[in-house]
């Protein structure tokens, strides 16, 4: 099983320029059912061994496809990321970073009315080792395991997967959420997803400064979660009032700083990580005891 | 939450703060009313301006900082020659208000304008709902003070309203703000056209935040924007021109500035132990770990996800003009990204500043690591090669030195 990206997942990929094509290929090497891209106007063209659409509509009809994969440029993303959901995708990871709030805002209430899951933006995508990848990780640091992994980040994400692998884990799916203010899928959101996913045993989280998504995760795994969840969130030693590279990571008004967020996670019953090295060996400890 | 709304809006980020007259310019173009008047950076032309407008005056120092009244730079004057003296005070003074740190700021520019007759302050403002992924107009009587104060001494004083980005503000929305806000006659029928001017300015410009505080009811039942806030989105320049260029150098730290035309995300901060990292939230933890190591981390800086050579020599050149740098943590996540490239870059980037003399730790991990590391340690030059994250960020402290 693992989530959202399974063996059922068929997807294409929207914007095959240089990068979307480098990073096509290695979704391909990995093993991942790419079916189409969506080239306008060069419907028919080939990349990759992949046919192209001029349509996400026509894409959908003709490879029976039900997921995309996102690298189109910060201004045509929500044009893209729309057409998608219009086209009752099942799942959309948009890659693309610099994506204006005011053109989420309109994807989000989309996003509220239809059956389609998005993540991202500005994210390093989603992976279910040993089944395929639509994102841009790279492969070796992960293995089929029983670990789900959730992040706003994405070198961190990748430093977090390795120590879970070193440890001699591995994980079910690895999902990376995006570090914009707003994003497709939350914490909570994925969190709910690992609850009700026979293949995932536990959960690590990776939050960081900024809004109230980690606190918002800390109240749903104190009501509902039933396996156990490591955590950590970095930005302890960030200042107040200054953006962190990720739009959505700043401490505001004295709110969104780490130490809430640590106590918020701990007072669920989360094992929280104060030091980003330890996040592997506490998840060992948690599922082996 | 209206101080986490409000407060994060306000500070997102250095570069997208706009002054309060390049506001009161948008404000025109969009028809929410605020007092004549103009910005200069003389005091004489503040006199010529003045003598153009009704007096009495108010001369108001442009700082990206609120409380500017108590520090004393904001003057009133009974006459033209009067508002040439305050802008003459005012001008060149280091302001220092609760918003600007201890440092102060040195005021630059001065915004002179008609005094209003006030019959009453109220406070009026946009911002992006993070939560519920909407903008909110807030909305209070308790106009002309810390509306983060308000919230938290009085917050059923605060009414909020939001708006579903497809439908957009509707006018009974804005009628219901201005009943809340006991707002009667010919000025119930103004401000329900500022609130929705305010929101059409919001949504067209792209902006984080927008906030009139105080919007007044002068007198003579007229609304006025007495001040103005407002915070662009730096993402949406691409389809706004003007923007990039309400910049103001002035108001940012020279590094950050340096920094930023490269397109490296750099922050300085106070210690000694700069940072050299791929990705933000790597770049947080790096710093996170250098503090329970037990020592401070001079700086945020992410190279971006592919850390180019020339990214990585213009990072580095950043880091040693930082005199309190005592030694550089170089933390790089091999993904797409090789480690042995990312190791070529940070070698020449080395050779060709020349003159490095702070011990430099290099933790390199993931895709050709081993390479990456090979390279350095050929290179002739001297790197502290660690693999571990822990023992890379305790070697750096001790190098410069602890804390």
């Amino acid at each position: 099983m693992s989530i959202l990206l399974t063996g059922e997942t068929r997807a294409i990929v929207q914007g095959l320029g240089k990068e979307g094509q480098f990073h096509a290929e290695r979704m391909l090497q990995y093993g991942t059912k790419l079916v189409g891209g969506i080239r306008p106007g060069k419907a028919g063209e080939a990349v990759l061994g992949l046919p192209a659409f001029n349509t996400v509509e026509d894409a959908v009809t003709e490879t029976g496809a039900n997921a995309s994969i996102i690298f189109v440029p910060a201004q045509f993303a929500a044009d893209a990321a729309v057409e998608a959901i219009e086209a009752k995708l099942d799942l959309i990871v948009l890659i693309t970073e610099g994506i204006p709030p005011l053109d989420m805002l309109k994807i989000k209430q989309l996003l509220k009315r239809s059956k389609t899951r998005l993540i991202g933006p500005n994210c390093p995508g989603i992976i279910t080792p040993g089944i395929g990848k639509l994102g841009i990780m790279p492969v070796e640091i992960y293995r089929p395991g029983k670990c789900g992994l959730i992040s706003r980040s994405g070198t961190l994400t990748y430093e977090v997967a390795a120590q879970i692998t070193n440890a001699g884990l591995g994980q079910s799916t690895c999902l990376g959420i995006g570090g914009d203010p707003i994003i497709g899928t939350t914490h909570k959101d994925a969190l709910e997803l690992f609850n009700n996913d026979p293949e995932t045993d536990m959960v690590a989280l990776i939050g960081e400064i900024g809004g109230s998504d980690e606190e918002i995760a800390a109240k749903y795994i104190k009501k509902y979660m039933k396996k156990p969840v490591v955590a950590f969130i970095a930005g302890s030693t960030a200042p107040p009032g200054k953006r962190m590279g990720h739009a959505g990571a700043i401490i505001a008004g004295g709110k969104g700083t780490a130490a809430e967020k640590k106590e918020a996670l701990r007072n669920a019953g989360v094992t929280v990580c104060d030091s980003p090295a330890d996040i592997g060996i506490a998840a060992k400890k948690v599922l082996e005891g | 939450m209206i101080k986490t709304l409000v407060g994060e809006a306000r500070q997102r980020g250095v570069r997208l703060k706009i002054h309060e007259f390049q506001a009161k310019e948008l404000f025109r173009k969009y028809d929410i009313p605020v007092p004549g008047g103009r910005a200069t950076s003389s005091a004489e032309e503040t006199r010529h301006i003045a003598e153009s407008i009704p007096g009495p005056y108010v001369v108001k120092a442009q700082i990206h900082a609120g409380g500017r009244g108590k520090g004393g730079g904001i003057k009133l004057a009974s006459d033209p020659s009067q508002a040439e003296l305050a802008a003459k005070q005012i001008l060149g003074m280091n302001l220092v208000t609760h918003q600007t740190g201890p440092e102060g700021k040195i005021v630059k520019k001065v915004l002179v304008e008609s005094a209003s007759d006030i019959a009453r302050e109220i406070y009026l403002g946009a911002v992006i709902d993070r939560e519920l992924s909407q903008v909110v107009i807030i909305s209070s009587t308790e106009g002309g003070m810390e509306i983060e104060a308000v919230a938290v001494k009085t917050p059923e004083k605060i009414h909020k309203t939001w708006i579903d980005p497809a439908v957009g503000l509707m006018p009974f929305q804005a009628r219901s703000i201005c009943f809340g806000l006991g707002l009667t006659g010919q000025a119930h029928k103004d401000g329900v056209t500022c609130i929705q001017n305010l929101y059409r300015m919001f949504v067209s410009e792209d902006l984080t935040l927008a906030e009139i505080n105080p919007l007044v009811v002068t007198k003579d039942g007229k609304i006025l924007a007495l001040d103005a806030k407002v915070n662009l989105d730096n993402d949406a320049f691409f389809r706004h021109k003007g923007h990039a260029e309400l910049r103001d150098l002035n108001e940012e730290d020279p590094l950050e500035v340096e920094a930023s035309k490269h397109n490296l995300n750099y922050i300085k901060l106070s210690g000694s132990v700069g940072c050299m990292v791929n990705g933000a939230g790597l770049a947080m933890a790096t710093m996170d770990l250098i503090k329970l190591s037990g020592g401070s981390p001079a700086n945020f800086l992410d190279v971006g996800g592919t850390a180019s050579s020339e990214a990585v020599e213009k990072a580095f050149r950043i880091l040693m003009m930082d005199k309190s740098v005592k030694c550089v943590l170089i933390n790089i996540f091999g993904g797409i990204v090789r480690c042995d490239r990312v190791a070529t870059g940070v070698v020449e980037a080395i050779r060709n500043i020349g003159n490095v003399t702070v011990p430099i730790v290099a933790r390199l991990e993931g895709t050709n690591a081993k390479e990456g590391i090979e390279i350095l340690q050929n290179s002739g030059l001297e790197f502290h090669t660690i693999s571990g994250f822990k023992e890379a960020a305790e070697k750096a402290v001790q190098l410069a030195g602890g804390a």
